[in-house]
Order: structure tokens, then C-alpha cells, then sequence
């Protein structure tokens, strides 16, 4: 194996974070078997990577080999009466809606972009809109194999080899490389979904409008307008849906067909998507994002019932390609905790008014409604979570790093917690206070049993969890 | 390796840049190690001697970079993938290379003739970065992203009576730059060829003859920074040399071969 030609600069979804190793694409388990042994031949670490879009730097390994498993991307069993189906890890949210939603099926749990790749999806234990009722992604699967480090290939299920299956599932791919995933569907009787949308004017509205509407839907998300102040501080807009049941949808056999989930390619019929992040880049600094917030929180006043396909509701990260390239040259990250209901608000009313007083406001928020799950490595409570989009220059980065390790305290003294797939500037100190010792230590345990020789590492490894 | 306190994670808040410099423990390649040093900069240093570069390290961690030291004769050539792939990974990547290992050793007079000292210059200031440009150009051109300076000299100008060997050197690496820099440009790698003039380090006693505009190597990575941060394809340092060259490159041989410089 030849290294030097597959040497690649690589990045995280938001552009913000460039790291350079070897891309070593792999198509089979007897491919990543060879990856591990040359890299123990040659003294290099290894991790695995599909299509990239996690916004930190869990699928980077600087100086040392990254797996690109997209080559991996056949689904190999589809069961249409039962709903389950078998896929190798580079399968795609995309792929595997696009082979089952015309049968009357949809993945059970979806990210904000169907780029992602189940064994990503797998790694980090992903969650959507629906995390309050249908948990986190691993929750639906129902078994998968891995290849260890050792070589040894793994059958895990909550049955077989339980500890390996609850440790895998949001294990970062540092114990092991997923190759195929058994997950079962969810039953759709109409290609549209049921979106109810009305204003929240401040944070404790939009609070206990998430925590009292969730159970009536299916799924529930909140806009916050991460500027507005004083006694509009938090407003926002909050979209929840419901699927309809059969026969609610007289068109079913029409909206089920795939042409109808597309994403259009235009705005308003005329403006390519292609370009309308270069359109929005004007619009990405604090008086911009401000006007837009309020024209979009004035927008939002009138409450409003729709109906709108699957694909636009779940990707709507993806209704605007490469939307994040109009945050600029620095790019951008993300910072998202996770709060106890109890603590949410308080805790959150700071982080804002923080973000204020530091002049280092977020350009996009959004909420959700969750709960507890046993994964080791869970990010879920029974509370909230927001996610805050930051721009980063070269200017504030210092400035911005402090804010976060401010946020990180507070969110720590609210008994919050984290999500390994979203920020990266937490420090090993603060994982190990969200965690837990006795999680820690638990999957510290597994890992010199998975990987005797320490092979699997990312930078999101080495960031919290190598001890040296 | 030296004892150095571990960097900040590289993360999009504290980003790192990673360079390697060949050629580290003294004169130019020291004194750009040292301009280069800095909080968000992880440096490899290679170099002959040990204790030199050891020296080195200590004082950049010490002032708040980050150095490793990786002793090693760049003439010793197919220690050269190994040694390179332990450095990126240690540093965790690679950004930028500088190759500034070079020797001069004339020989001894304009009538004087000396084999050895010539394989001896054409080994360490041509082949050597041969043998360490030749994977680091794959690995810049993959990744569409790197860059590449080179410490040539105005004396690949033009042959002069003093040192042929050493001439002939520093114009085989001058155009070896150069078609690196054609063939990498179009994958986004910045090749950068730097031709000092004198410089007071510990080359300029062997050569013969004035030394005039000689500069202190402190002055000479000033230029090359700036250079590299501007992406200039070559330069001059001191930058008067561009002039001197100028004239020197336009008298004719006839005139030329009867000069004593």
C-alpha cells in the first residue's frame, strides 16, 4: 500500500476545522482487516470516516489513517412486509429513504441532512425531532457486525454481546468499525406529513410549549431567535408534526411516489439553490442575522397548519445546498447541551444573555424535546437541548473559545450534558464530569478489550478520552 | 525526542498549522525555525546533529512553541519514508516543508579540483531534497493543499570559477524547484524558491573572496516568512540580490569567463 497518494486534507461539516491524513478507501471487512494491520506494521492510528458532515472532528485523524467507507454502500436485505432492513455502513440516510418510502416506510430516526451514513449515524447514536418518543437511532437497530481491531468480527444485538452493542452505539467508532446495520423501519401511509407552526414570544413559552405539545405529535422542533433580548429573549417559532394515518391522505398513492419527496431545485422556480448560499453570505454577520430573525419571527406570528413531503420537513438542513459555505472562510461550529427540564431555562437565559454581553451572539438556534436512553455514552436527558450555530474569523476565536468553556460550566452546574457528533471544543475534563467515572471506566474497560493495541484514534479521541 | 509540554488539541477554535523543517540545528534553517515558532505552529525539526537541534527545541518550548527534534543525515536516503510518515503523524498532519539543508565546500582555489566535495554538495543540497521533496510533493499534490520553500542560492545563477560543484548544486535544485512549482500550482500547492546571498552563519566562512551585503539569517527568515505568507513564487534575500542577479544573469560569457569572481 502505497500512503503517500492517498494523503488528504480533510474537514468538518462546517468548513471550520482542516486536518490532513490518509484516506484509505475500504469496500469489505477484508479491506479494513488490511487497513489495521498495516497500520500496526507501521506504527499509525486509524479511524473511519463516511461522508464527513459531523461538525467536529470525529472523523479526522490527523497524521494517521481514515477509513472512507462511502465505498461500502450496498443495502443488502430489504424486507417490505416487515420493514427491516439490512445495509452496509456507507449506506446513506438518502439511499435507504429513497429504496423504502415507496414501499410505505421511513427511517425512524432521521439527522437535519440525509447525507449522513448509517454507520455515522451509529457511531454518534443520532437522534431528530422525534427523540422524546422514539429514543436515539440505536434504538432501532436491531443488530449489527463490526470488525475489531484485533480482527475479530462481532455479531452485536441488545441480546448478543449486550455491553458491545450499548457501547458501540455511540461509541465513535473507537471500539470497533461497523459493516452492516439491521434496523427496523417505521409504517408511513402517505408521502406527506401534518406540520403545525406557531410563535413562542420568549424562552419559558417556548420551554413549556416543547415539554406540553410533544406528547399530542410525532415530531417537535423549535426556531430560536438567538438575538432578540430583555423580554423577547428566546422567542422563536416552534413546527411540529404528525403523520397521517391511513386514509387521512386521499393522494397517498401519488405523494408515496418518489418524485414527489424531491427537494426543489430552485427558489421561487427561478434562483438555483447552487448559488443562494453565495446570496446569504452578505446577510451572515450580526446585523444581518438580526434583520432576518425578525422578519422571521414576525413571519412566524401567524399560526399555521400544513402539509409538506417527508424530505422537506426531516433535510431541512439540505434545502439549501452547502448553506454553510456562507459563513465565510472561518466557517462555522457548533455548540449544542443538553438540559434537564428543570434547569433549562435558567441555564440557557444565561448562556444568551452571555452570548450578548460578549458580543459573540449565535446566528441560529434550535430546540428539541428529549429523554433518557441506556447508551454508555448517552447525550440524551429528560429536558431540552439547543443548538447554537457560531461563525468563526480569525479575529474571535480566543474570545469565542472562552464563551464556550463559560457555557460548558453552566451547563455542567445544570446537571446538562453533551453530544459527541456537534461541539468541538469540549475538553476530556468536562466529558468526564457529564459521563461519570463509572461510564468513563466502563468504556475504558471495553476499549483494551476491543483494541489491545490502541490502533482505533481520532482527534476527537485523543481530544477527550486518551489518558497520557 | 525532546521533552516538550503536549499542544492544545487542534480543533476549529484553536487551529494548528504543522511544518517540517530539514536542515534546523543551525544558520538559516535555525533561525527560521525560530521566526516560525509560535502557540498555534507544531514543528519538526531534522537535522545531523543531536545536541544542536536538542538545544533548539528547548529553547522554542520553552518561549511557547512547539518542537520535536529528528536527528538525521538527509544524505542517508531511504531512511527518509519511514522517518517522514513518524513525523506526520506526530505532528498530526503536514502544512508546510522548508528544505534548508545545504553545504559548501569549496575546493580550495580557482585552479583546484575536488571530486568528492562536489558528490558531497550535489548528495546533500540536490539529492537530498530530492529524496525528501519526492514524497512530500505526492502528498501535497493528493491532498491539494501544502507548501513547499526550498533554500536555493543566487550562486545557481550562473557557473562561476570559484566553486563549480556547489554552483551546479544550487541551479539542479533552483530548476527542480521550479518544475515542482509547475507541477503542483494547478493542485493548489505553493512552491516558494528562496536564493539567500551571503548570509553571516557558519557557511559564509568557507567561502572565498569579499563577501559583500552579507545579512544576518535572522533578517534573511524575516523574507522568507513574509514570502511564504504572500506566496511569492522566488525571491531574494537580502532583496537587493534580485538587482545584483539581474546584471550578473546579462554579461555575456565572453566577457564573463575572463572574470576572477
Amino acid at each position: 500500500m502505497h500512503l503517500t497518494s492517498h494523503f488528504s486534507q480533510l474537514d468538518n461539516f462546517g468548513h471550520s476545522l482542516k486536518v490532513s491524513g490518509y484516506l484509505l478507501p475500504v469496500h469489505n471487512a477484508e479491506d479494513v482487516y488490511e487497513a489495521f494491520q498495516l497500520a500496526k506494521r507501521l506504527g499509525l492510528t486509524v479511524t473511519a470516516r463516511g461522508t464527513g458532515i459531523s461538525y467536529n472532528d470525529v472523523s479526522l485523524n490527523g497524521g494517521g489513517i481514515v477509513l472512507d467507507l462511502r465505498g461500502m454502500n450496498r443495502i443488502l436485505e430489504w424486507d417490505p412486509v416487515a420493514g427491516v432492513v439490512r445495509c452496509e455502513a456507507g449506506v446513506t440516510l438518502e439511499d435507504l429513504w429513497k429504496r423504502i418510502e415507496p414501499d410505505g416506510w421511513w427511517p425512524p430516526v432521521v439527522s437535519g441532512t440525509m447525507k449522513t451514513t448509517l454507520g455515522g449515524c451509529l457511531a454518534a447514536n443520532i437522534h431528530g425531532k422525534n427523540n422524546f418518543h422514539a429514543g436515539t437511532f440505536g434504538e432501532h437497530v436491531t443488530e449489527f457486525t463490526a470488525m475489531l481491531p484485533t480482527g475479530a468480527l462481532v455479531t452485536c444485538s441488545p441480546n448478543k454481546n449486550a455491553d458491545l452493542f450499548y457501547a458501540m452505539i455511540g461509541g465513535l467508532g473507537m471500539l470497533g468499525i461497523c459493516l452492516t446495520i439491521t434496523l427496523k423501519m417505521k409504517r408511513i401511509y402517505s408521502g406527506l406529513i401534518s406540520v403545525d407552526a406557531w410563535p413562542v414570544p420568549n424562552l419559558r413559552r417556548h420551554l413549556s410549549d416543547l415539554l406540553e405539545h410533544a406528547p399530542q405529535y410525532d415530531y417537535i422542533v423549535g426556531w430560536l431567535d438567538t438575538l432578540a433580548q430583555g423580554k423577547h429573549l428566546g422567542r422563536g417559532q416552534i413546527h411540529a408534526a404528525l403523520n397521517l394515518k391511513e386514509g387521512e391522505d386521499p393522494r397517498a398513492r401519488d405523494t408515496m411516489k418518489l418524485s414527489y419527496q424531491h427537494l426543489p431545485d430552485r427558489l421561487f422556480g427561478v434562483i438555483p439553490k447552487s448559488l443562494l448560499h453565495y446570496l446569504m453570505n452578505p446577510f451572515l454577520n450580526t446585523a444581518g442575522v438580526r434583520l432576518i430573525n425578525t422578519a422571521k419571527y414576525l413571519a412566524s406570528l401567524r399560526r399555521h397548519t400544513f402539509r409538506e413531503s417527508h424530505a422537506e420537513f426531516h433535510f431541512l438542513l439540505d434545502y439549501v445546498p452547502d448553506w454553510e459555505r456562507s459563513f465565510g472562510r472561518g466557517g462555522l461550529i457548533q455548540y449544542q447541551s443538553f438540559l434537564p427540564k428543570e434547569t433549562a431555562e435558567e441555564t440557557w437565559r444565561e448562556i444568551l444573555q452571555l452570548s450578548h454581553r460578549r458580543g459573540l451572539p449565535s446566528y441560529l438556534g434550535v430546540t428539541k424535546r428529549h429523554r433518557p436512553d441506556k447508551f454508555l455514552l448517552s447525550h440524551a436527558v429528560d429536558g431540552f437541548s439547543l443548538a447554537m450555530d457560531f461563525k468563526v474569523t480569525a479575529t474571535h476565536r480566543a474570545r469565542l473559545k472562552d464563551l464556550l468553556q463559560e457555557f460548558d460550566r453552566l451547563v455542567l452546574a445544570g446537571g446538562g450534558r453533551f453530544y459527541f457528533a456537534k461541539n468541538s471544543e469540549t475538553s476530556a475534563e468536562t466529558a468526564r464530569a457529564f459521563l461519570g467515572e463509572e461510564a468513563l471506566d466502563k468504556f475504558k474497560k471495553l476499549k483494551r478489550r476491543c483494541d489491545p493495541h490502541g490502533l482505533l484514534e481520532s482527534n476527537l479521541y485523543r481530544r477527550l478520552f486518551k489518558d497520557d | 525526542m525532546s521533552d516538550s509540554p503536549k499542544p492544545a488539541h487542534t480543533t476549529p477554535l484553536t487551529p494548528r498549522r504543522c511544518g517540517l523543517i530539514i536542515g534546523a540545528s543551525s544558520g538559516l534553517g535555525a533561525a527560521l525555525a525560530r521566526q516560525l515558532a509560535a502557540p498555534d505552529t507544531s514543528l519538526a525539526l531534522v537535522a545531523r546533529s543531536k545536541e544542536k537541534l536538542e538545544t533548539l527545541c528547548r529553547q522554542i518550548n520553552a518561549s511557547g512553541g512547539y518542537s520535536l527534534a529528528y536527528p538525521h543525515d538527509v544524505s542517508r536516503y531511504e531512511e527518509i519514508p519511514d522517518l517522514l510518515r513518524n513525523i506526520v503523524a506526530d505532528l498530526g498532519g503536514l502544512d508546510f516543508v522548508i528544505y534548508a539543508a545545504g553545504i559548501n565546500l569549496p575546493p580550495g582555489g580557482i585552479d583546484r579540483y575536488n571530486f568528492e566535495n562536489d558528490r558531497r554538495m550535489v548528495e546533500v543540497n540536490l539529492l537530498g531534497a530530492m529524496a525528501w521533496l519526492t514524497p512530500i510533493a505526492e502528498m501535497f499534490q493528493a491532498a491539494k493543499a501544502g507548501q513547499i520553500v526550498g533554500i536555493s542560492s543566487v550562486a545557481g545563477d550562473r557557473g562561476r570559477v570559484g566553486n563549480p560543484g556547489y554552483n551546479a548544486s544550487k541551479a539542479g535544485l533552483t530548476t527542480y524547484l521550479e518544475a515542482l512549482r509547475n507541477r503542483l500550482s494547478r493542485h493548489g500547492v505553493h512552491v516558494l524558491t528562496v536564493k539567500p546571498g551571503f548570509m553571516k552563519t557558519e557557511m559564509l566562512k568557507a567561502a572565498q573572496g569579499p563577501t559583500p551585503f552579507a545579512i544576518e539569517p535572522e533578517r534573511a527568515a524575516q523574507d522568507i516568512v513574509r514570502a511564504m505568507r504572500k506566496r511569492k513564487q522566488t525571491i531574494y534575500t537580502a532583496p537587493l540580490w534580485r538587482w545584483i542577479m539581474l546584471v550578473i544573469r546579462h554579461i555575456p560569457s565572453f566577457i564573463f569567463r575572463r572574470l576572477s569572481f
